[in-house]
């Protein structure tokens, strides 16, 4: 990382500015007035559209490896991703990425 | 009268969000760690913690800024993870509206997800709460999950540095958002956005850090949409 001191609590600043006005910009407006319904359709879809965007290349390409593809971390995350889908329960996902990515990598030693 | 029933509504919130401890505290150890693993310093990490006070826009900034990403792609980012949050924000105006602005600007600053989500469900089923019962028991949702979230980021941001390099906590951050982000993918809609992400992150890796993901991101939003909208025309035919 090399920011200055100053340009990350700038980051810090405008990004708990930014996230307080997001949080509150409907609750401060009175009287709920509704979202048109495209806007609706769009933000439903912010969380999916940009996680596994921000994932895929550190699973594909991990800084710890130098940028080579790994099996135990690969494992790792795909063990994460379908025990997440199947159960639903975000503990048991990081558990289970948890524990392939230690077994992957003893055994790959 | 009236302070029996707010103060019941308070502690029903609480108690209805409290199993949320379990996801927030080890999210909140692991936030710990990566930001000062990341080069953040306590203050940095714990400031950061408290005032955007939303994991993961947090982990998203400080994975930019471990890439070394422009101060302005950074914050774009983190707040596009954030976007979310207006619709809880639009949600919960009908339910919430009438209550006094101050506070309002207070349920602004502890508008999480899992808060959102508790009221939101209570709020729903049972529609003869007042408006000072619907405002004490969102802040009763809240006990559960940001006081955790603050103390446990301390843990992890005193601590972090003793866990044995051999514990390959490179790895945590993208554990973390798979095991969050799975059991999002509830529809057709919600896995085409999924891949759309994944697919040009992928591609556009050769950009800046933080211009792929921004692109990628708008492409996958337009995708799920898209799906959706397919979808329910072709429910209503």
């Amino acid at each position: 990382m090399s920011y200055s001191t100053g340009e990350i609590w700038l980051i810090i600043a405008l990004l708990g500015i930014g996230t307080y006005a997001i949080r509150l910009s409907f609750l401060a407006l009175l009287g709920g007035r509704e979202l048109p319904p495209v806007v609706l359709r769009l933000l439903r879809y912010t969380p999916v559209a940009l996680i596994p965007g921000l994932v895929a290349p550190l699973v594909a390409w991990p800084a710890a490896t130098g940028g080579t593809t790994d099996p135990a971390r690969l494992a790792a995350a795909i063990a994460a991703l379908s025990m997440g889908y199947v159960t639903r329960n975000v503990l048991a996902a990081m558990v289970s990425g948890a524990l392939v990515l230690t077994l992957g990598l003893w055994i790959g030693g | 009268m009236a302070s029996t029933t707010t103060k019941s509504a308070f502690w029903r919130g609480a108690r209805d969000a409290s199993p949320f401890v379990l996801v927030v505290a080890p999210f909140a150890v692991l936030f710990g760690v990566v930001a000062t693993e990341a080069g953040l310093n306590i203050a940095q990490t714990m400031g950061m913690t408290a005032l955007v006070i939303a994991g993961a826009a947090q982990f998203t900034a400080v994975q930019l800024m471990t890439e070394n990403a422009p101060v302005f792609l950074v914050i774009a980012a983190a707040l596009a993870v954030n976007l979310r949050m207006a619709m809880y924000s639009a949600a919960l105006a009908p339910y919430l509206g009438a209550a006094p602005f101050w506070q309002r600007a207070l349920i602004g600053y502890v508008n999480f997800d899992q808060t959102y989500t508790a009221s939101a469900l209570e709020f729903e089923r049972a529609p003869d709460m007042t408006i000072t019962e619907r405002v004490a028991y969102f802040l009763g949702t809240v006990i559960p999950v940001a006081p955790p979230w603050l103390g446990f980021s301390l843990l992890g941001a005193l601590f972090g540095s003793e866990i044995p390099a051999s514990y390959a906590l490179d790895f945590a951050l993208p554990i973390t958002f798979l095991a969050i982000v799975a059991p999002m993918l509830k529809t057709l809609a919600h896995i085409a956005a999924a891949a759309t992400s994944v697919t040009f992150a992928l591609l556009l890796a050769g950009l800046p850090s933080g211009i792929g993901l921004l692109i990628a991101g708008a492409l996958a939003m337009a995708a799920g949409a898209f799906v959706e909208t397919w979808q329910t025309r072709r429910r209503a035919r």
